[in-house]
């Protein structure tokens, strides 16, 4: 059985409609990404599933529990990394931990174990005795990600659990994250904007507008868009075409003066390439697809980033405005 | 089971919350020493009490009302931090913990009144310097009186949170809620002899009956009881303890709309 199952869940704000007829399963040990722009309904999905928010229509089911009538059940076997840290700054993360230990009946025999595998995971054993308030955001973060994890919930739900940090503190807490996956047990679903990011996603559903728009992984959803393209730079492109042409069957495109060719694999298919006709180039670039091409091919636009990026400063110096 | 093991999650939070703000503890004892050492002492001076015998000091009729005071402000307060937790994220951890929402509201009165009561009881030690005589045998009776008055305002506190938005309407209610409920207390000045709108207002104030019930146990026995005691002791714990149900169900109801 599916660990996330989700059908026809549509959330209506008076006359917005914030997901419209969505429809997914995440398997057991999965990482199961939503990709799209903010106000997709990425993380409306995400409350409702977490119990935060009744839909409006369809019904969702986590680890066999209907979100809606089984609630208590639904929280207790998920953990939630919100986007905004939520955190008390006046506990220790020593208390932090144990205040949700308490609400999630985690057992005290078992707790202390616990505690420290996952202090030590996130690299905070250090910090244990130090109010909160002290910590930088990725310090944060990382401890939400372990008090999260503290009951040992079947799925893990991080809404964008690397926004607002930089580059090195998002790759410390993907690390986190797959290193999750290899102990195995904890399905995670996360939601992002970040291209990159979804790569490491076992499967990725593209949302957009509310809609579920492509659903495949990060591989098959390249696909899509189409092949490999290698571009050449000769001082003969029409010779080097001509010969290419002879020996590979692929028929190149000039583009600028250079020659451009669609293959599959085109990582396989360079040396090859040259093997043959390697005299006549001059120099070889390879691009495959990218999850933002994918993006692009799928919903006529690139994904928002810059109106992201604003929108993240904005809520970073609201949130400095009322510590 | 379960949600009494809740219950003591959120009280005992609130409770290391509070040993750990000393300065908070400085700066809410500031206040009532304030009132207590500038108003009461140009009071005490300038005026003296109806009915009173000859000797008898302002200060001593006003120390009830100002640990009444304490509690006021303190429970209160308590009870608005739920918009504080709820602006820095941390009312959803608990919102989303698998637990009813109403131990989370209980759990959050009994901190607050906890916090309150030994925030109140501290003043308990000026005492003997505004002259009146506090016996080891009653200090019980008022700990229980002021855990009373400061679960009644901490519910109350819990109430209108729930329905702030936002700390921007502080002021507003800091200036039509709370200190009108201080000022109509009787903290100040006894009920008697006022215009007849003022006494109306004075006995729909909860905190009245709760500075009444002190002023029972602090002056049970004695000449200055007939002059200070506005009620018997019964009709005030009565009245306490009567809203104190009635705005706990309130504080409740309104966490649970909480999102």
């Amino acid at each position: 059985m599916s660990i996330v199952a989700v059908e026809d869940l549509v959330k209506k704000f008076k006359d917005l409609t914030a997901v419209d007829k969505v429809g997914f399963t995440v398997e057991r040990g999965e990482i199961f990404g939503f990709l799209g722009p903010n106000g997709a309904g990425k993380s409306t999905t995400i409350q409702m599933l977490a119990t935060l928010l009744k839909p409006t229509g369809g019904r969702a089911w986590i680890d066999g529990h209907d979100t809606v009538r089984e609630q208590f059940a639904v929280r207790q076997s998920i953990g939630l990394v919100f986007q905004d840290p939520s955190l008390d700054g006046n506990l220790t993360a020593m208390e932090n931990l144990d205040f949700h230990a308490r609400l999630y009946n985690v057992d005290p025999k078992v707790l202390p174990v616990r505690r420290r595998e996952l202090l030590e995971m996130v690299e905070l054993s250090d910090r244990t005795r130090d109010l909160v308030k002290t910590f930088s955001g990725g310090m944060k973060r990382r401890l939400e990600i372990a008090r999260g994890l503290l009951h040992h919930p079947a799925v893990l739900f991080l809404d964008e659990p690397t926004v607002g940090l930089d580059p090195q503190t998002r790759n410390h807490i993907w690390t986190y994250i797959r290193s999750l996956r290899t102990k195995g047990g904890v399905t995670i679903f996360l939601t992002t904007h970040y291209m990159d990011e979804a790569e490491n996603c076992d499967r990725i559903a593209i949302i957009d507008h509310g809609q579920i728009v492509a659903l495949d992984t990060p591989a098959g959803l390249k696909q899509m868009v189409g092949k490999d393209i290698v571009n050449l730079t000769s001082k003969n492109v029409d010779r080097l075409a001509g010969e290419i042409a002879e020996r590979f069957g692929l028929k190149g495109n000039r583009l600028d003066g250079q020659l451009q060719l669609e293959t599959e694999q085109g990582d396989l298919f360079i040396p090859r390439l040259l093997a043959e006709v390697g005299s006549a180039v001059d120099s070889v670039n390879l691009h495959k697809p990218t999850l933002d091409d994918v993006f692009l091919k799928l919903t006529g636009r690139a994904i928002r980033e810059e109106s992201i990026s604003a929108g993240d400063a904005m809520r970073t110096m609201m949130k400095r405005r009322l510590r | 089971m379960r949600n009494a093991k809740a219950i003591y999650t959120i009280w005992l939070r609130d409770l290391i919350r509070f040993s750990r703000e000393r300065s908070r503890i400085v700066g809410l004892l500031g206040q009532p020493l304030l009132y207590l050492l500038i108003v009461g002492n140009g009071f005490a001076s300038s005026f003296h009490l109806p009915y009173a015998p000859p000797g008898t000091s302002y200060l001593q009729f006003m120390y009830p009302g100002i640990i009444g005071m304490s509690v006021l402000f303190t429970a209160v307060f308590s009870g608005i931090s739920i918009v504080w937790d709820r602006e820095f994220g941390f009312l959803k951890e608990v919102l989303v913990a698998p637990v009813p929402r109403w131990t989370v509201a209980i759990g959050k009165t009994l901190g607050g009144s906890t916090v309150a009561m030994i925030q109140a009881a501290i003043l308990l030690i000026l005492a003997p310097f505004v002259g009146v005589h506090l016996s080891p045998q009653i200090v019980p009776a008022i700990l229980g009186i002021l855990f009373l008055i400061a679960f009644a305002l901490t519910s109350f506190g819990i109430f209108v949170a729930s329905r702030m938005q936002s700390m921007e309407g502080f002021q507003m209610i800091m200036n039509f809620l709370i200190m009108p409920l201080f000022f109509l207390s009787g903290a100040l000045f006894p009920l008697r002899g006022l215009p007849a709108w003022m006494g109306y207002l004075m006995r729909i104030d909860p905190l009245t009956y709760g500075v009444d019930a002190l002023r029972n146990v602090l002056f049970a026995s004695g000449p200055l009881r007939a002059v200070f005691v506005q009620f018997p002791i019964h009709v005030d714990l009565l009245v306490v303890t009567g809203m104190a149900l009635v705005l706990v169900g309130a504080a409740t109801i309104g966490f649970n709309r909480q999102t």
